[in-house]
């Protein structure tokens, strides 16, 4: 594997990271407000 | 989760972006609209936050099908010009990943639905996914050039579901969403075939224009012009709107059917423009997005005292 090689995939891999990194944080945030508001029912 | 192996010859992790690709952003923002129509047009309230909830989980229902669409049909992408550059065809991404991708958007979403909103969205939910994955993509998609025809039932889904998730209950004019968008996508698909040469029958899928001929689809294109004038005027009809949306709906729709009649009584010449098929598909998108655009103005004015 070439410097370059191992280069791309610790880019992409990092992209990834961020992105499930997101997902995961914007679900904590849904959760949090669906708790809330169905605690209100 | 793959190891970083130095000595391995694996292929690149695939992008981020490729997944996001995979569920097919741009059909996405349709399912968006009508779904979000149809929980604004459902008689009584839900919370944002909820209604937030059900359109998100609709939404990545969708992109979850799309994915397992395009795990299935692979190589039949990789045969035809516009899907040959998709994730799957050009090597971007490994297959199983697509498949194990569209596999957990599809439970999340359903799951979601059914603690967040209801069990009865969520099981509908759930139905379109299989529907449109299983019954259309992987049954009778490459079966029978009715195929867009049931196709359209897919998308038929989304209003339907924001509706439900509203009310909690299956009624008549939630049923009657369905119906109209069913009756709606084979004209506006078919128009599209007309035109556009697509090398749908080089991969071995039997499209209307291909498989009973460019008459035979004018005629169907035709009947089911006009089956939607007054399908889209029936909810009307059974007081479920008021005058504002039936009128629209009627002149709409009508107009549809003005559009339709030069495409279903002429044929195509050698050289020709197409620009009755042009003209029927470009307008058969704002017919769609005018339609539930005026469902959702009469649901707001009847409810701000503007109409009795």
């Amino acid at each position: 594997m070439t410097p370059e090689e191992q280069e791309e995939i610790t880019k992409r891999r990092k992209g990834r990271n961020i992105a499930v990194g997101a997902v995961l944080l914007f679900f904590v945030v849904l959760f949090y407000a669906i708790t809330i508001v169905r605690m209100g029912d | 989760m793959q190891q970083a192996n130095p000595t391995s010859t694996q292929a690149l992790p695939a992008d981020w972006r490729d997944f996001f690709a995979l569920t097919k952003p741009r059909v996405m923002t349709l399912v968006i609209f009508t779904g979000l129509c149809g929980l604004l047009a459902a008689p009584g309230s839900i919370h944002p936050v909820i209604g937030f909830t059900a359109i998100f989980c609709i939404a990545i229902g969708a992109g979850g099908a799309a994915a397992l669409n395009q795990w299935w049909e692979a190589d039949l992408d990789a045969g035809m010009k516009r899907t040959s550059a998709r994730p799957l065809p050009a090597g971007r991404m490994q297959r199983t990943d697509a498949r194990d991708f569209g596999i957990l958007l599809s439970a999340a979403s359903v799951g979601v639905m059914g603690l967040a909103v209801g069990w009865l969205a969520a099981g509908i939910l759930a139905v379109s996914i299989v529907y449109y994955a299983v019954v259309y993509t992987i049954w009778l998609k490459p079966r029978t050039p009715q195929n867009i025809v049931i196709g359209g039932g897919a998308g038929a889904f989304p209003p339907m579901i924001g509706w439900i998730a509203v009310t909690g209950d299956i009624t008549l004019m939630p049923v009657l969403l369905f119906a109209i968008i069913f009756m709606w996508t084979p004209p506006h698909f078919w128009a599209l075939a007309l035109f556009v040469q697509s090398d749908y029958a080089k991969v071995g899928i039997p499209m209307m224009p291909v498989v009973k001929g460019e008459a035979s689809t004018r005629k169907q294109i035709f009947v089911y012009s006009v089956l939607l004038v007054p399908l889209a005027a029936t909810p009307w009809f059974i007081g479920g709107t008021t005058a504002v949306y039936g009128i629209t709906a009627l002149a709409l729709s009508l107009m549809f059917l003005a559009l339709a009649i030069p495409v279903s009584f002429r044929r195509s010449v050698e050289g020709d423009t197409m620009k009755p098929e042009k003209r029927l598909f470009a307008f058969s998108i704002i017919y769609l997005f005018a339609l539930f655009t005026a469902l959702v103005a009469d649901r707001l004015a009847f409810y701000q005292g503007f109409i009795a």
